[in-house]
C-alpha cells in the first residue's frame, strides 16, 4: 500500500519536473534562435528567470525520494544509465552557471558562448530522459543481483532516440507557448510562428514513438493498471494546440502542451505499475516496488513529511507565478 | 587505479569542491539579511546598494554550489550503488527531506529575491532572504543528520543485510549532528565573514567607496571574530565526543600509535612512519591532549594499535587504521587555520573598534589572501573526517571497498572523473575571475556617486549578535 503511494509520489515528482521544466528548456533552446538580438534573449532567458531553478528542484525531489523510498531502484538505475547521468549532470550544470554568468560581462563572444550552453544544456537533458524512459518501458539487462549489466550503447536505439526526439519537441513547443504568453511584440509573434511549424512535427514523432512502443515494449500487454482513455487524451491535446493558437488562445495551447505532458507521463508509469525496472534477460529479475521498497517505517515517516510539504511547495511556487505573471519587455529593466 | 579508487577519487574532489561554495552561501546570506534588515529599518539607501553588491557575489557562488549538488544526490547511486542499497532506508530519508522541506523553499524564495526588489513590498522582499538563509541552514542540518550517521549510526537495525530506520526522531537527536552541526554552520558564517571582510578591506585600501565598504567591514570583521571563536568551541566539544565515538579517528588525527600514560600530550608536528607504525620524531605539548579530551590534566588517549586489537575482535580481521598521515596534517592544517582566523578577527575587530583601520595597511594587506582561510579549514576539516572513518563508510557497518557500485567500470569512472574535473576547474576560473571583476566595479548606487557616511556613527553600525 505504501510501496504503491510512493511509486505514485515520484510519479508527482516527475510529471511537476516535466511539466514545469519542460518549458523551460523549451525556452532554453529556442533563446539562441528565436531571440535575434541580445536584449531579446535576455528578455527570454528572463521569462524564466525566477521559476527554473525552482522547477529543476522537482528533479532534485525526484532523486531523493526515489533514494528513500525505493534505494534499489535508485541504486540499479543511476548506475546503470551512469553515462547518460553523467552526460545530463554536464548539461544542467553548464545551463545552471550559465543562466547567472551569460550577462554579467558585456563581450559578446562571452554571451554568445553561454548562450549556446544554454542551449546544449536544455537540449541535452530531455534528450536523454526520453531515452531513459523508453528504455524503462522496454526492459534493459538486468541481472539477478538488480544489476544493469549493459553498455551506453545498448541504451541507444531508434525507439529510445524516438522517444528522446519526441520529448525534445514536445519541451520546444511547451517552451514558444509559454514565451507566448511571457512576451509581447515580435519576440511573442516569432514564437506563435514557431509553435505553429513546430507543433505538426511534435504530432508525427510521438506518434511514431507510440506506435514504435507496440512493437518493442510489452507495455500494452503487460500493463499494471489500463491507462484507458489516458494516452487517448494526451494525443487530443497535442491535437488541440494547433486550433489554438491559429484562435488566438495560446493560454489555452499552453495548458494543452501543459496536459500532453502530465497525461503522457502518468500513461508511461501506469503501464510500468508495479514494476520499476524492466529485466530484458529475465522477468524475474524486473525491478518491482515491492523488491526495491524501503522498510515501511520509513515510508510512514516519509510519507508524513511528503504530504505536509508537497502542498506548501506548491503553494509558494504559484504564487512564484503570481508574483511574475507581467509579461517581460525589451523595455524592462533587465538584471540579467 | 580501480574504479574503487576512481569512485573515492571522484566523491572527493566533488564533494571538496561543492564544499567551497556551499558555506559561503549559507553565511553570506545571513550578511546579505542583515544588511537589508538594516535597509528596511533604517531605511539607509546605503544598505540597499551593499546588499545588492553582495547579493551579486553571493548569486554568483550560489549558482555554482547549486549545480555542483546535483551531482553530490546523483552519485551516491551512480558510483556508490551498493552503499545505496544498503543505507538508503536509513540514509535517502534526511536527503529526501532536504530536497523537499529546505531546497525547494531556498531556490523558490531566492528567485523571487533576485527578480523581486522592484515588485514587492520592502519587507516581504526581506522576507525572502531571511527564508533563504534559513533554508539553506536548514538544508545543511538534513545533510548533516545523514553525514552523522555514517560517523555514528543510530535510530536504525540491520534486517535482511541493510540498515532500516527504526527512529526517525534518533536520526534528528543523533549527538554526532549536534556536535557537528554548530561546528559547520559556524564555520560557514566564517567564510561568508571573511570574504566580505576581505574584499572590504581591499576597496578601503584602495580608497574606493571606503565608506560604503567600511560598512560592510565593520558588521563582517566582528561576525569573523564571533563565529572563529565559536567554530573553534564547537571542533572542541566535537573532538571531545569522537573520544567516544570513534577514538580511532581521534588516534590517527594525533598520530598516536601508543596508548598514553596517565596525561595525554598534543602532538605539535610530528614525522609520521606508517610502515613501522611508530613517529620518526614528534614535537608534543604535555597534557595538552587530555585537556582537549576530557577538559582535565590527566585521562589516558588510547592509540591506534590497540584500537586496532580491539577492531579486530569486535568486527574481525582487517586494517582498522585510516591513513594517518592525511588524517594527522588535515587536522594540524585545520585548527592553524582556525587560530589565524581567531587572531586577524580579533586585530580587525580591534582596530575598527579605535577607527584606526587606515593606519594598518599590513592588516587589511593580511585580510585579502585571509579570505582563503576559512576555506582551507573548511576543506582540511572534512578531509579529516571522512579520511579518518576509513576503512569504513558507515562506522562499523559497512567498508567502503563494499559500497562501490559493481556494474561500473574503471573507463566510466575515469571518463567521469576527467569531465567533472575539467568542467569544475573552468567554473572555478570563471567564478574567481568575475568576482573579481565585480570587486574592481564596485558597488553601484540609484545616482551613480558614493554615499559617504558620516564617520562618528560608525559605532551605530556594529551588529549586536
Amino acid at each position: 500500500m505504501l510501496e504503491t503511494l510512493w511509486f505514485s509520489l515520484i510519479a508527482v515528482l516527475f510529471v511537476g519536473f516535466f511539466f514545469l521544466e519542460g518549458f523551460d528548456f523549451g525556452v532554453g533552446m529556442l533563446a539562441r534562435f528565436l531571440g535575434k538580438s541580445d536584449i531579446e534573449r535576455r528578455v527570454m532567458i528572463n521569462t524564466i528567470g525566477p521559476f527554473w531553478d525552482g522547477n529543476e528542484v522537482w528533479l532534485i525531489t525526484a532523486g531523493g525520494a526515489m533514494f528513500a523510498a525505493f534505494p534499489n531502484w535508485y541504486a540499479s538505475l543511476f548506475s546503470g544509465f551512469y553515462m547518460a547521468l553523467f552526460l545530463m549532470l554536464l548539461a544542467l550544470i553548464g545551463r545552471g552557471v550559465a543562466f547567472e554568468f551569460r550577462s554579467k560581462l558585456a563581450s559578446t563572444k562571452w554571451r554568445k558562448t553561454w548562450d549556446w550552453i544554454i542551449f546544449f544544456g536544455s537540449l541535452l537533458p530531455p534528450l536523454l530522459w526520453g531515452v531513459a524512459l523508453a528504455n524503462l518501458m522496454r526492459g534493459v539487462p538486468i541481472d539477478a543481483n538488480q544489476n544493469y549489466v549493459g553498455t551506453f550503447w545498448d541504451l541507444i536505439s531508434l525507439y529510445s532516440l524516438s522517444a528522446g526526439v519526441a520529448i525534445v519537441l514536445l519541451f520546444l513547443l511547451h517552451g514558444a507557448l509559454f514565451l507566448s504568453l511571457k512576451t509581447t511584440g515580435a519576440i511573442k509573434e516569432r514564437a506563435e510562428a514557431f509553435a505553429l511549424r513546430i507543433g505538426k512535427w511534435t504530432s508525427v514523432v510521438l506518434l511514431l514513438f507510440v506506435v514504435l512502443s507496440y512493437f518493442e515494449t510489452d507495455m500494452f500487454t503487460r500493463q499494471g493498471i489500463n491507462p484507458g482513455s489516458i494516452p487517448i487524451l494526451a494525443g487530443f491535446a497535442l491535437l488541440s494546440v494547433h486550433f489554438f493558437i491559429k484562435a488566438g488562445k495560446t493560454g489555452w495551447a499552453f495548458i494543452m502542451t501543459g496536459a500532453t505532458i502530465v497525461l503522457s507521463t502518468i500513461t508511461v508509469f501506469m503501464c510500468l505499475y508495479p514494476n520499476v525496472m524492466i529485466s530484458s534477460l529475465n522477468p524475474d529479475w524486473n525491478l518491482t516496488i515491492y523488491n526495491t521498497a524501503s522498510n515501511a517505517y520509513t515510508l510512514k515517516v516519509m510519507t508524513i513529511v511528503a504530504l505536509t510539504f508537497v502542498p506548501l511547495v506548491i503553494a509558494y511556487q504559484a504564487w512564484n507565478y503570481w508574483v511574475f505573471r507581467k509579461r517581460v519587455t525589451v523595455e524592462d529593466h533587465l538584471d540579467y | 587505479m580501480d574504479a574503487l579508487d576512481l569512485s573515492r577519487w571522484q566523491f572527493a574532489i566533488t564533494t571538496v569542491y561543492h564544499y567551497l561554495f556551499v558555506p559561503l552561501s549559507i553565511g553570506l546570506a545571513y550578511l546579505i539579511a542583515f544588511m537589508q534588515t538594516m535597509y528596511v529599518i533604517k531605511n539607509d539607501e546605503s544598505y540597499k546598494y551593499l546588499a545588492k553588491f553582495w547579493g551579486k557575489l553571493f548569486l554568483l557562488n550560489f549558482a555554482v554550489g547549486v549545480v555542483t549538488g546535483i551531482m553530490q544526490e546523483f552519485q551516491f547511486g551512480m558510483n556508490w550503488a551498493d552503499y545505496s542499497r544498503f543505507v538508503g532506508a536509513v540514509f535517502g530519508g534526511p536527503l529526501a527531506v532536504e530536497a523537499l522541506v529546505s531546497f525547494f523553499l531556498e531556490s523558490t524564495f531566492l528567485g523571487i529575491w533576485i527578480f523581486g526588489w522592484d515588485r514587492l513590498p520592502k519587507k516581504v522582499h526581506l522576507a525572502c532572504i531571511w527564508l533563504v538563509a534559513i533554508a539553506a541552514t536548514l538544508s545543511a542540518l538534513w545533510i548533516l543528520s545523514a553525514n552523522a550517521f555514517m560517523q555514528e549510526p543510530v535510530g536504525y537495525e540491520i534486517v535482511n543485510g541493510r540498515a532500516e530506520m527504526t527512529d526517525f526522531f534518533a536520526l534528528l537527536g543523533n549527538p554526532q549532528l549536534w556536535v557537528e552541526f554548530p561546528h559547520v554552520i559556524f564555520g560557514a558564517f566564517a567564510t561568508g565573514a571573511f570574504f566580505i571582510a576581505g574584499i572590504s578591506g581591499y576597496k578601503i585600501l584602495r580608497k574606493q567607496q571606503p565608506g560604503l565598504f567600511k560598512k560592510s567591514f565593520q558588521i563582517s570583521i566582528v561576525v569573523a571574530l564571533i563565529s572563529s571563536v565559536l567554530t573553534a568551541t564547537a571542533g572542541h566539544s566535537q573532538s571531545q565526543h569522537l573520544m567516544e565515538s570513534q577514538p580511532m579517528k581521534m588516534a590517527a588525527a594525533e598520530a598516536l600509535w601508543e596508548t598514553t600514560g596517565e596525561s595525554a600530550p598534543w602532538s605539535v608536528v610530528a614525522i609520521i612512519d606508517t610502515e613501522n607504525q611508530r613517529n620518526k620524531f614528534n614535537l608534543e605539548i604535555p597534557y595538552a591532549l587530555s585537556i582537549l579530551s576530557f577538559n582535565s590534566l590527566y585521562g589516558s588517549v588510547p592509540g591506534m594499535l590497540e584500537l586496532q586489537e580491539q577492531y579486530v575482535q569486535t568486527y574481525g580481521e582487517g586494517n582498522y587504521i585510516p591513513p594517518v598521515k592525511t588524517t594527522y596534517w588535515s587536522f594540524r592544517i585545520m585548527v592553524a587555520a582556525g587560530m589565524l582566523m581567531i587572531l586577524l578577527g580579533a586585530l580587525g575587530t580591534w582596530f575598527m573598534l579605535r577607527n584606526k583601520l587606515e593606519k594598518v595597511p599590513l592588516l587589511l594587506k593580511l585580510l585579502i589572501p585571509s579570505i582563503f582561510l576559512p576555506y582551507i579549514a573548511n576543506s582540511a576539516g572534512w578531509i579529516m573526517t571522512e579520511v579518518g572513518r576509513q576503512p569504513w563508510i558507515v562506522f562499523g557497518l559497512q567498508h567502503t571497498a563494499d559500497g562501490v557500485s559493481p556494474n561500473v567500470t574503471t573507463g566510466m569512472v575515469a571518463t567521469s572523473l576527467i569531465g567533472f574535473t575539467i568542467v569544475y576547474g573552468i567554473l572555478a576560473a570563471v567564478f574567481v575571475y568575475l568576482v573579481v571583476h565585480f570587486t574592481r566595479k564596485g558597488i553601484e548606487t540609484d545616482d551613480g556617486h558614493e554615499i559617504h557616511s558620516a564617520p562618528k556613527d560608525h559605532a551605530e553600525h556594529i551588529p549586536a549578535i
